[in-house]
Parts: C-alpha cells; structure tokens; sequence
C-alpha cells in the first residue's frame, strides 16, 4: 500500500515540476524585457534542482542529492552574473 | 582564543557542512575541524568586520516568527495567483525609514523580507538609511511599516545592537 | 522505490502530503511567473518555489531517506539553507538591475532616484547597457 502511495505522489509531483520548468521555458522565450529572460531562467534552475531531489526519492539513490546540490550552485552563479551584466554591462569590472 | 579560533560560528557551520556532506565517523570531523579551521584563519586575514549576536535568546523566537509569517505569505500570494492576479490592493513600492544600522542585522533583515513571498527588498541608501520595498499586494502603507518596524526591525535590534 | 516495501503507511503518506505540498507550491510559482503582466509582479511569483515549494520536497526527502536507511539523514538540508542564503541574493540584485534600467529609460512605474542629500544627481548611463531588445518598457 505504501509503494501505491509513495509511487503516485512522487508521478504528479514529477509531473508538476515538469509543467513548472515548461512554463518558467515559456517566460524565457516570451520575454519582453531581459530581466524576465533572467528571472525566467533563475525559476528554471529553482524547479530543476527540486525536480533532482525527487528523482532522488523515486530511484532511492542519494547521488540525486548532489546533482541538485550543483545545479542549485550553478544556478546562483549563473543569475548573478547575468544581473551583474543587466546593471553594468559587463560582468567583470 | 581569538587569535586561534577567530570566527567560531564560521567554524561550527563548516564542520557541521562538512560532516552532513561526508557522513559522520572521528576520521571526517578531523578532517572537516581541520579545514574549517584554516578556512577561519584564512578569512581572519582579510580582516572582515566580526558580526555579534548580543541576544541569543531572542533567536528561536524570530525563527518562529519568520517561520509563521512565510507560511502566512505564502498561502496569500498562492491564492491570489491562482485567481488569476485579482486582489484587493495593487501592487507597488513603498518606502521605509531604518533605525537598523548594523550590517549583519540588515543582511537578515534583506533575508527574511526577499524570503516572504509577496515582498521584495529593492535599495537601501546606506546615507540615508532609508528601504526601499516592492509589495505584491499592497492595501495599507500604515500596517506594512507598522510590520517591518515592530515584527521583524524591533528584534533585530535586540539581537545584534 | 524497490527499497520502500517495509515503509509504513504513515511515513508513506506524510511524504506523499509534503511532496504534494511542495511541487504544488512550485508549479503555482511558475504559473505566476508565465500569467501575471508586469516584472515587478512577476519577481514575487517564484519565491512561492524557492520559500516552502523547496521546503515541503526536502522535507519529504529527509523523511523518504531516514525511513529507508532507518537513521537520521540530514544531508537534504544543506540545499535548504543554501536557497535560503542565495535567492534573496538573486532576486535583490535582479529587482535592483530592472530598477536601474527602468530608471535609465525614465519609465513611470519606478519610483525616481531616492539621492542623499547635498549630492549632484548622476547622469543616466543607459548608453552602457548593451540590450536595447525591451521597448516597451514605458507600457504598463
């Protein structure tokens, strides 16, 4: 009984995280401003590391664990150097 | 002491970083003691200006506190997104003049406002310490002062001036 | 999954209440990222994802994984405090970086430059943005 539950809850949370990141697709390519593009991007890194974490519960395997780790230090990295690059111009100054 | 541990809350959230990543035996704590130890000996050597938490007692509280309000906020803007953006007031920014002055405290401060859902922390001009707020759903100027003043300003105060 | 056959039913369900929570929460932050009209508006949608949407998934993993190894695992915490220290850092600099382009173009939905006093105001330096792509930016 508990496989039963734990299998559908993990199959829509999955779901639901896969329609986040297509809409969060949707506001990069939709725009207007590039600071949407920016945000948008941001969103996408956010719903890809939670969608890792609940690969991790599906599969058991804690190496999920790390994955999302990276894609969670990528991400920061990635949004604030492109903020950077909105504010100024350039990333490094 | 100061010289030989300077940063102590530094080093006790490294260790314990260290030891959730690598898993807990006397070989890893060792270890993670060790660069721990020399990440808080490197740091001491840029000489960034030492944070003080004057009142640990009032920290659980304000955990408490940020904790209920996210929760709060959270079900808010939920809501209102899923009624499609209607709500009862619009959203805009506001202005709120600090007494906070110490640094740390305005760092958790930036923390628990842009962590809210339905706030974001826009500018601070350090000269004249006035913030400058982004409100998703904005209804009385006077309640969301009176909120970040007294709630969240008021503890800060007591914790770290 | 294979592993969760000796999980009881009621680990089973507070991780399926959480996991549900947290992916529900996320997907409500995308959709207000995609539905509502301007970007100021926008930015507040996403923190629904990165407030209890990462809270509720990483509570669920920390009881999935504690219950199938039968000891405390913590680990999925890290990944909690590290949204929590790193998103207000993102969306502050990004809110901050709009702010900034919106005042270059002197939109009307931006509050003016808030100057100390006794201090010449700045002159706009929008030639050194480099992306020109967003017009509209005086529409509301």
């Amino acid at each position: 009984m508990s496989i039963v539950i734990l299998f559908w809850a993990v199959t829509i949370a999955q779901i639901a995280l896969v329609i986040a990141m297509a809409l969060a697709a949707v506001r990069i390519i939709r725009g207007p401003h590039a600071q949407d593009r920016v945000l948008g991007l941001d969103t996408l890194y956010c719903n890809a590391m939670l969608l890792m974490l609940v690969f991790g519960i599906r599969t058991g395997n804690s190496l999920y664990f790390e994955i999302s780790l990276i894609i969670g230090a990528l991400g920061f990295v990635a949004t604030v150097a492109l903020a950077k690059f909105l504010m100024r111009g350039e990333v490094i100054e | 002491m100061s010289r030989l541990l300077p940063y102590p809350l530094l080093v006790i959230s490294l260790i314990i970083t260290w030891l959730l990543l690598a898993g807990f035996s006397f070989g890893q704590l060792l270890l993670g003691s060790i660069i721990a130890l020399i990440a808080a000996w490197t740091l001491a050597a840029l000489r960034p200006a030492k944070p003080r938490i004057k009142r640990w007692d009032l920290l659980p509280k304000l955990f408490a506190i940020v904790f209920y309000d996210i929760v709060r906020s959270n079900i808010a803007v939920a809501s209102i997104i899923l009624h499609g953006g209607k709500r009862i007031g619009k959203s805009n920014f506001m202005t709120i003049p600090l007494d906070l002055r110490d640094p740390t405290g305005l760092a958790c401060l930036a923390i628990i406002i842009t962590s809210t859902p339905g706030t974001i922390w826009v500018d601070y001009n350090s000269a004249r310490s006035v913030l400058t707020l982004h409100i998703f759903d904005l209804v009385d100027e006077a309640a969301w002062l009176n909120l970040i003043k007294n709630r969240y300003e008021y503890l800060l105060r007591e914790i770290f001036e | 999954m294979n592993q969760a056959t000796n999980l009881p039913e009621w680990a089973a369900l507070l991780i399926a209440v959480f996991l549900i929570i947290g992916a529900g929460l996320t997907l409500i932050g995308s959709f207000g990222l995609y539905r509502l009209r301007s970007f100021y508006d926008r930015i507040h949608a996403p923190t629904l994802g990165t407030s209890w949407g990462t809270a509720g998934i990483v509570i669920a993993s920390i009881i999935y994984f504690s219950a199938i190894e039968a000891q405390l695992v913590l680990h999925q915490l890290l990944i909690g405090a590290f949204v929590t220290v790193t998103t207000p850092v993102t969306f502050i600099l990004l809110s901050r970086a709009a702010l900034y382009r919106d005042r270059a173009k002197n939109s009307p939905e931006v509050p003016p430059l808030d100057l100390p006093d006794n201090t010449p105001a700045p002159i706009p330096q929008n030639e050194q943005t480099v992306h020109h792509d967003d017009t509209s930016a005086g529409k509301p």
